[in-house]
């Protein structure tokens, strides 16, 4: 365990969950018409970039970890996103009385 | 040695699994309640991933912040806006979703392609293992320590940016009529977060 390049799991393992995660999430953040929905792709999204930063702090940077101090930042970042976000929707929500993404059309042209 | 090897790929393998057919149920579902528990799913699987990866202080937090706060926030924004409302149909829904499956599909052989054909700079140093955690608090105090208070800056600011949205606005009846005229758009009738009569 402690040399990580003998490890039975390659590096591109955890890059290919990760970039097969993100693409599911960017699938979802257009296709979703529920807003709820469209909020939990973006933490799929912001999952997957953490998978990607803690793989490579664990493989390519392993005496130094500056990867996992990213990725703890990037979850504090994601806690505050999804707490504004949701705000966002139930002022939303109060105002137009639907969570469909197809109705929220108030900055159109 | 051949037992540890052998036990880090089965806990590999099953992790990836949950997580790829989790975030794709996350997706496809119909019922956003099954979607928001196969989220923590998720999370927790990412969670698993990291302690692959020697690093028990992030899987220990990010259990704590995805699956204890963001979980439970979206839970309660579903239960909250939750109205089970048809939505209406619009036309070319199919075709919309196949074009951006089409470059979905794209981005993630792009991807592929970039992970497997880089050639890594392997093997780094070996991993440090269980120091991990000190050393993420010797890196968020000394040379981390700027972005840190920034990260605690930034939180105060998102709860009180989330009050202020999400809260009632009872204190001033003008502004709520103002905006009513200034959107021709709204409609009529508001309904409050607790309402008296929901509360009953």
């Amino acid at each position: 365990m402690l040399e990580n390049s003998t490890g039975p799991v390659p590096l591109q393992a955890y890059l290919i969950v990760a970039a097969f995660l993100f693409c599911t999430g960017v699938w979802g953040l257009i296709n979703s018409r529920n807003a709820v929905r469209v909020l939990m792709s973006i933490e799929l999204m912001l999952n997957a970039v953490n998978i990607n930063l803690m793989s490579f702090s664990s493989y390519i940077d392993g005496s130094v970890i500056r990867g996992q101090v990213f990725s703890i930042f990037v979850i504090t970042v994601a806690a505050a996103e999804a707490a504004v976000g949701l705000a966002i929707l139930l002022s939303l929500y109060r105002n137009r009385v639907t969570i469909d993404m197809e109705s929220f059309n108030l900055l159109k042209w | 040695m051949n037992i540890a090897y052998s036990t880090e790929l089965i806990c590999f393998l099953i992790l990836s699994a949950v997580i790829v057919s989790g975030s794709l149920a996350v997706v496809l579902l119909e019922n956003i309640v099954y979607s928001a528990f196969l989220l923590g799913g998720v999370f927790m699987a990412v969670a698993g991933l990291y302690l692959l990866l020697n690093a028990s202080f992030v899987a220990a937090a990010q259990i704590l912040v995805y699956v204890g706060a963001v979980n439970v926030l979206i839970l309660f924004a579903i239960m909250l806006v939750n109205n089970k409302e048809k939505l209406k149909p619009i036309k070319g829904l199919k075709t919309r979703k196949l074009i951006s499956g089409g470059v979905c599909g794209g981005l993630l052989i792009l991807l592929l392609r970039v992970s497997i054909t880089t050639k890594w700079n392997l093997p780094g140093p070996s991993s440090i293992g269980e120091e991990a955690t000190e050393i993420i608090g010797e890196h968020l105090f000394t040379d981390y320590l700027l972005p840190f208070e920034l990260a605690s800056i930034l939180l105060l600011m998102a709860m009180i940016g989330a009050i202020v949205l999400a809260r009632r606005d009872v204190s001033s009846p003008t502004a709520y009529l103002n905006d009513l005229k200034n959107q021709n758009s709204l409609t009529d009738k508001k309904i409050p977060l607790l309402s008296e009569n929901s509360l009953k």
